[in-house]
C-alpha cells in the first residue's frame, strides 16, 4: 500500500501487533456500477480477533466494500489478501476454501424462508461436517439457546420478527464458528432497545469466540462502545481509521460532522 | 441516421452478450449437476414440485384437447366418410405435437413462473449470496436440481397427457358421437409408430432442459426490486414459450 491515505490508516491502527496481524487486507481497491466509483482506491487493514467497525453516509459503499471481503463483489482493480492469499486471483473451488473461514450476517439476515429457524441454522452443519443428526441437533438448540431464540425452532423466517430474524442469522453464522465474521448492518431498522441487543449480543459472542469481526454500521455512537477500531469511508476511500476514543478526537471535519449527526463541528448537539 | 444504427447495434450487442451468459449459464448448471456432493433430495423435492404438482393442470389440459381434437377431426373426416380415421388422427397429433408442446407450455406457466419467482426473490433478499458466503454454490444448491428435474419430469407429464388425451379423443369420437371403438383403436395401433413415441419423447427432454433452463436463469439475474423481479418472471414465460415454440419447429423438421 502507498499514499498519504495508507499512512494515515496504518498509523491509526493501534499497535504494532495489530498491524502485523492484520488478518485481511484490501490493497488499492477500485469499483465502479456504471459510471459511479464506489470505491476509489480504499486501503484497509482487518485486525486479527478484534472488532473492526466500518462507518459512512448510506448508500456510500459499506456493503459493497463488506461483500468484497468475502469474494460476492470482485475489484475492478486491486486486491484483497485474506491471511495472505490476493481471493481476487482464486477459481471458485480455491475461493470457497477460503469462505470456509467466513460467516456473514446479512442486513435482512438472508435466512432461507423454505426453511425452519432449526432447520436454517442446521444448514451450514449439514452441508459442511458429517455429524450425525442426533449431533447436529445438539448443536443447533444450544446454539438457539445462546442467540435468545429456545422453543423458537419449529417456526419459519416469516413468522419471527425482525429482532428475531438477526437473532436466528447470527446463530447460523456462529453454527461452524468461523474465524471471521462479517456483520452488514446488523441493527438497521430495528428500536433502539432491540438493537441495543441485538449489539450486546454480537459483543458477547465475538469476546466468547474471539473471532475477526468486521461490522457496517451506521449507528453512531453505540458502534463505538462495542469496537476495537473504528474506519470511516468517505468518498471512496478509507479517511480514518483508529480506535473509537481516538477516531472521535479526529481532525477530519467531514468525519467530524458526520459523527455529529450532521451538525457543524462545535455545535450544541 | 448514425444514432439510429448505432442503437441498432448496441442492440445487438446485448442480444448477443445475454445469449452468451445463457449458453454459459447452462454450460456451468451441467458441470455442477455431475459434481459431488449430489443432493437427491432436492432432486426429488424439484421433481415433486415441478413432476407432481403439475399434474392436475396436465390432466385438465389433457383430456380437453382430446375431446377437441376428437369433435374437430370428426366433422372433418366426416365430410370424407374417414370417421374410423379419428383414432390415428388423435393419437398421431397429440403424441407427436400436441402433448410435449402443451405440456411444456403448462409446466412453464405453472412451475417456471414460480422457479424464477422463488430464484429472484432468494436474489434480491440476499439468500442467494447466504448461500455463497458458506461455501455451498447457488448454481449446484438451486439451480442444477430445478434442470435435471425438468428433464427427467417432462417426459413423464407428456406421457400421462398423451394417454389422458387419447382417452379424451375416445370419449367424444366413441361414446359420445358414436365412433367404433375398434376402428378407433385398430386405426391408433396401425398409424402410429415407435418413432412418433420416441421423437414425442425427445421432444418432451428438450423442452423440458429448455423450460428450466429460462426460468433459473431470468431468476438467478434478475433485477434487485419487486419491478425488476415482475419483468424477470414475464420475461422467463414469455421466452421458455416462444422458444418452446421454435425448437418444435426445428426438432420436428428433423424428425419428420
Amino acid at each position: 500500500m502507498s499514499g498519504g491515505l495508507q499512512t494515515t490508516a496504518n498509523a491509526s491502527l493501534g499497535n504494532a501487533s495489530d498491524r502485523a496481524s492484520a488478518v485481511i487486507r484490501l490493497v488499492n481497491v477500485y469499483k465502479t456500477f456504471g459510471k459511479q466509483a464506489v470505491l476509489d482506491g480504499v486501503n484497509l487493514e482487518i485486525p486479527r480477533g478484534k472488532m473492526t467497525t466500518i462507518i459512512g453516509r448510506s448508500g456510500g459503499g459499506k456493503s459493497v466494500l463488506l461483500k468484497h471481503l468475502i469474494g460476492l463483489l470482485r475489484p475492478d482493480r486491486g486486491q484483497v489478501l485474506v491471511e495472505g492469499t490476493d481471493i481476487t486471483r482464486l477459481g471458485q473451488r480455491e475461493l470457497n476454501e477460503v469462505r470456509n473461514k467466513f460467516a456473514m450476517l446479512f442486513q435482512g439476515a438472508a435466512l432461507f424462508d423454505s426453511l425452519s429457524v432449526f432447520e436454517n441454522v442446521a444448514f451450514p452443519l449439514r452441508e459442511k461436517t458429517k455429524l450425525s443428526n442426533k449431533e447436529i441437533r445438539q448443536k443447533v438448540l444450544e446454539m438457539l439457546e445462546q442467540v435468545g431464540l429456545t422453543g423458537m425452532g419449529e417456526k419459519y423466517p416469516s413468522e419471527l420478527s425482525g429482532g428475531m430474524r438477526k437473532r436466528a442469522g447470527l446463530a447460523r453464522a456462529l453454527v461452524l464458528g468461523p474465524e471471521i465474521m462479517l456483520f452488514d448492518e446488523p441493527t438497521t431498522g430495528l428500536d433502539p432497545l432491540l438493537a441495543r441487543t441485538i449489539d450486546d449480543l454480537i459483543q458477547q459472542t465475538q469476546q466468547r469466540y474471539r473471532f475477526t469481526a468486521v461490522m457496517v454500521s451506521h449507528e453512531i455512537p453505540e458502534v463505538f462502545g462495542i469496537s476495537d477500531y473504528v474506519a470511516m469511508l468517505l468518498d471512496g476511500k478509507i479517511a480514518e481509521m483508529a480506535p473509537p476514543e481516538q477516531f472521535v478526537k479526529t481532525q477530519n471535519r467531514a468525519i467530524q460532522e458526520f459523527v455529529n449527526g450532521g451538525r457543524p463541528v462545535g455545535a450544541a448537539r | 441516421m448514425t444514432t439510429a444504427i448505432a442503437s441498432l447495434g448496441a442492440y445487438a450487442l446485448s442480444v448477443i452478450r445475454e445469449m452468451g451468459r445463457m449458453v454459459l449459464f447452462i454450460a456451468q448448471t451441467i458441470i455442477w449437476m455431475v459434481c459431488p456432493p449430489f443432493r437427491f433430495f432436492q432432486l426429488l423435492k424439484q421433481m415433486h414440485f415441478i413432476g407432481v404438482k403439475s399434474l392436475f393442470v396436465i390432466v385438465l389440459t389433457g383430456i380437453f384437447t382430446g375431446m377437441v381434437l376428437g369433435l374437430q377431426g370428426y366433422y372433418s373426416l366426416r365430410k370424407f366418410g374417414a370417421e374410423g380415421l379419428l383414432g390415428s388422427a388423435v393419437a398421431l397429433s397429440i403424441i407427436r405435437e400436441l402433448g410435449p408442446v402443451l405440456s411444456a407450455l403448462m409446466v412453464t406457466g405453472r412451475a417456471g413462473s414460480a422457479m424464477t419467482a422463488e430464484i429472484g426473490l432468494m436474489r434480491i433478499t440476499e439468500q442467494i449470496d447466504a448461500l455463497d458466503t458458506m461455501a455451498v454454490s447457488p448454481m449446484q444448491y438451486l439451480v442444477a436440481p430445478k434442470v435435471l428435474a425438468g428433464v427427467l419430469v417432462m417426459p413423464l407429464l407428456v406421457a400421462i397427457f398423451d394417454l389422458i388425451g387419447i382417452y379424451g379423443g375416445h370419449l367424444v369420437g366413441v361414446e359420445l358421437l358414436g365412433v367404433s371403438s375398434g376402428a378407433y383403436t385398430s386405426g391408433m395401433q396401425s398409424a402410429v409408430e415407435w418413432k412418433d413415441v420416441y421423437g414425442g419423447i425427445l421432444k418432451a427432454l428438450s423442452f423440458g432442459l429448455i423450460v428450466t433452463w429460462v426460468c433459473t436463469y431470468k431468476g438467478y439475474n434478475t433485477g434487485m426490486s419487486a419491478e425488476g423481479l415482475g419483468k424477470a418472471t414475464t420475461e422467463a414465460v414469455v421466452l421458455a414459450s416462444v422458444l418452446v415454440l421454435i425448437w418444435d419447429y426445428f426438432l420436428t423438421s428433423v424428425l419428420l
